[in-house]
């Protein structure tokens, strides 16, 4: 945290956990009867209820999206850029609530929480949740919190395609869904980078069919090689280009197969570094989440019927860079919601910095976002 | 009020669907919201005038004319298609109004008209590709690569088959003027044509 807390921070955060004991049937068949989230507020609620924003997070992400821990935190939470008093989404007038997904490793209920039916850690028995899972389960919070109606159901990335869900599925519980760099399915491309990422995490010899909690180990190796081809995909060539170009560690080539170009110690650096603070069975989980989505699945592959289900407004953003979920898939969103008469507001964003633009504050991207939000606030009455 | 808004709203019945090619900062579709109940789009390139329609709450889609078309709208889906001062930018005006009269029932477009005496009497007297208030631009960096006159537009839609079912002539400040109906490709500034397809 820096010296003294910027006056457009949240500040100081304690995460709570919120028990539940209503059953949550899953897509899978299976259901979940007593289960936990771990939850982030800041603001507060209006009288009316009406000023909650729902903040959802993506593949590595969880409920800490904003503020420090504690003064000793060397970074903000993860979209800190863009919630706090001020900010896009200003927690002067909204309550925003930030929670940690089923499935997640950052203490709401999944594989390395414990299983209270047999009293060991779930590990690979955790069942596969899928985004409607997630949104279902984020509806019975709301439930528990009071709130009725989203002013905004918002996320990048995954956490876009749980903004989606929410119109699909409880189409009078939101008034607004913003959708940022996301995408209405996976590609086989998309899907091909997760099945990389899953057999690197695997076919690691310490992974034990998920079970390395009971051997006292971790699939480090496996993790590591997955968030590097991860990585790779949320950066764009021009930024890694920028960023390290063909740059050597040492002043010449050392004729072996160390970490010799910078871009190489990077990825090393950022496997090794998530190797360690991500559970391996949630990596798993939230890709095949991601691989799963598809609300067009449901309406004969009509996109445009399945958004006809939905009530709210939609702000659709793309970045220009982004390779993984390119504009051309949020155009393909946005023209499924025009056919069906949804409103819906759509700009691609110019930014460098591919897949990871949307975590990062650019002009245009911040005046949309808060032109965007402080409408919704005029509207809910925040 | 501009009086062009005051117009248009006229030929637009309430709670039809409309599509605004070139919406600049959704004032006209703000307006038909208030006085009509429309729904629809806006299509917009400039990041100023899309931040400024999601301001007013009007949705607005950044989509280029030019270099994306409008093939992702799909036929009749509109009760309106509406161009207003923009048909002169494009790069293909004729398939530009093609495609307005694919996607809706009725086309309201708006332009100025290049034979209005005053830029008439400038490349005249001067020799020089004229300006005016209303076309403000140099020759060579001037948005309006495809100006034309009220004659102009009429013949091609005639040879389209369009059928021209009101026009209205205005001077620049979009206000009705018995001089210019009297002699409209000579003393109108600016000409906002209903059209519709001619079957």
């Amino acid at each position: 945290m820096p010296d003294s807390l910027p006056s457009d921070s949240v500040g100081l955060v304690t995460p709570q956990t919120l028990h539940f004991d209503e059953p949550l049937k899953l897509a899978c068949g299976q259901v979940l009867h007593s289960w936990d989230l771990v939850v982030e507020t800041y603001g507060s609620l209006n009288q009316d209820h009406s000023n909650a924003v729902l903040i959802c997070h993506a593949l590595s992400g969880h409920h800490h999206a904003a503020g420090y821990h504690s003064p000793d935190d060397r970074k903000p939470g993860w979209w800190d850029t863009c919630i706090g008093p001020g900010k896009p989404i200003d927690t002067n007038r909204f309550f925003v609530v930030s929670i940690n997904n089923l499935g997640g490793c950052h203490g709401s209920t999944g594989p390395n929480t414990v299983n209270p039916e047999t009293g060991e850690l779930y590990g690979p028995d955790f069942p596969v949740v899928t985004v409607q899972d997630w949104v279902n389960s984020q509806a019975v919070l709301a439930d528990r919190l009071g709130i009725d109606c989203w002013a905004a159901v918002v996320g990048g990335s995954l956490g876009g395609m749980q903004a989606l869900q929410w119109s699909i599925s409880h189409p009078d519980r939101l008034k607004h869904a913003v959708v940022i760099a996301s995408t209405p399915r996976l590609t086989a491309q998309n899907i091909a980078f997760n099945e990389v990422a899953r057999r690197a995490i695997t076919s690691d010899s310490d992974f034990h069919g998920g079970r390395y909690y009971e051997h006292n180990t971790l699939p480090r190796r496996g993790l590591m090689l997955a968030r590097m081809v991860g990585h790779i995909t949320y950066l764009s060539d021009a930024s890694m280009g920028e960023k390290f170009g063909r740059e050597l560690r040492e002043q010449a080539y050392q004729f072996g197969y160390d970490a010799e170009f910078q871009v190489e110690s990077y990825l090393r650096y950022q496997g090794e570094r998530f190797s360690e603070s991500f559970d391996a069975n949630t990596y798993l989980l939230m890709t095949r989440a991601l691989d799963y989505f598809d609300p067009a699945y449901e309406t004969d592959n009509d996109l445009a019927r399945a958004m006809a289900q939905a009530n709210c407004e939609f702000l659709v953003l793309s970045f220009s860079t982004d390779w993984r979920f390119t504009p051309a898939r949020s155009e393909e969103l946005v023209n499924a919601m025009i056919a069906a008469r949804r409103k819906v507001s759509y700009a691609e964003i110019d930014a460098p910095w591919g897949h990871d633009a949307f975590l990062i504050p650019t002009p245009r991207y911040n005046a949309i976002f808060s032109t965007y939000m402080a409408r919704v606030a005029r509207e809910v009455g925040a | 009020m501009r009086a062009d808004l005051e117009i248009i709203q006229q030929w637009i019945s309430p709670g039809s669907h409309i599509l605004d090619l070139g919406c600049g900062d959704g004032t006209l579709l703000y307006y038909l919201k208030q006085e009509r109940q429309t729904t629809g789009f806006g299509l917009e390139i400039n990041p100023d005038h899309i931040t400024e329609c999601m301001n007013k709450g009007v949705a607005v889609i950044e989509q280029n004319l030019d270099t994306q078309g409008l093939s992702n709208f799909d036929d009749d889906s509109f009760d309106t298609v509406l161009m207003t001062q923009a048909l002169q930018a494009v790069r293909r005006p004729d398939i530009v109004l093609d495609e307005m009269m694919r996607l809706g029932r009725e086309g309201i477009v708006t332009f100025p008209n290049f034979a209005y005496w005053r830029l008439r009497w400038y490349l005249m007297s001067r020799g020089r590709m004229p300006e005016s208030e209303t076309l403000p631009h140099k020759w060579y960096n001037t948005p309006n690569i495809h100006l034309c006159t009220f004659r102009d537009f009429e013949a091609l839609c005639r040879e389209k088959n369009f059928r021209i079912r009101n026009r209205t002539v205005v001077d620049g400040e979009h206000q009705d003027h018995w001089l210019s109906r009297l002699w409209p490709n000579m003393l109108g500034q600016i000409a906002i044509y209903r059209i519709t397809r001619g079957d």
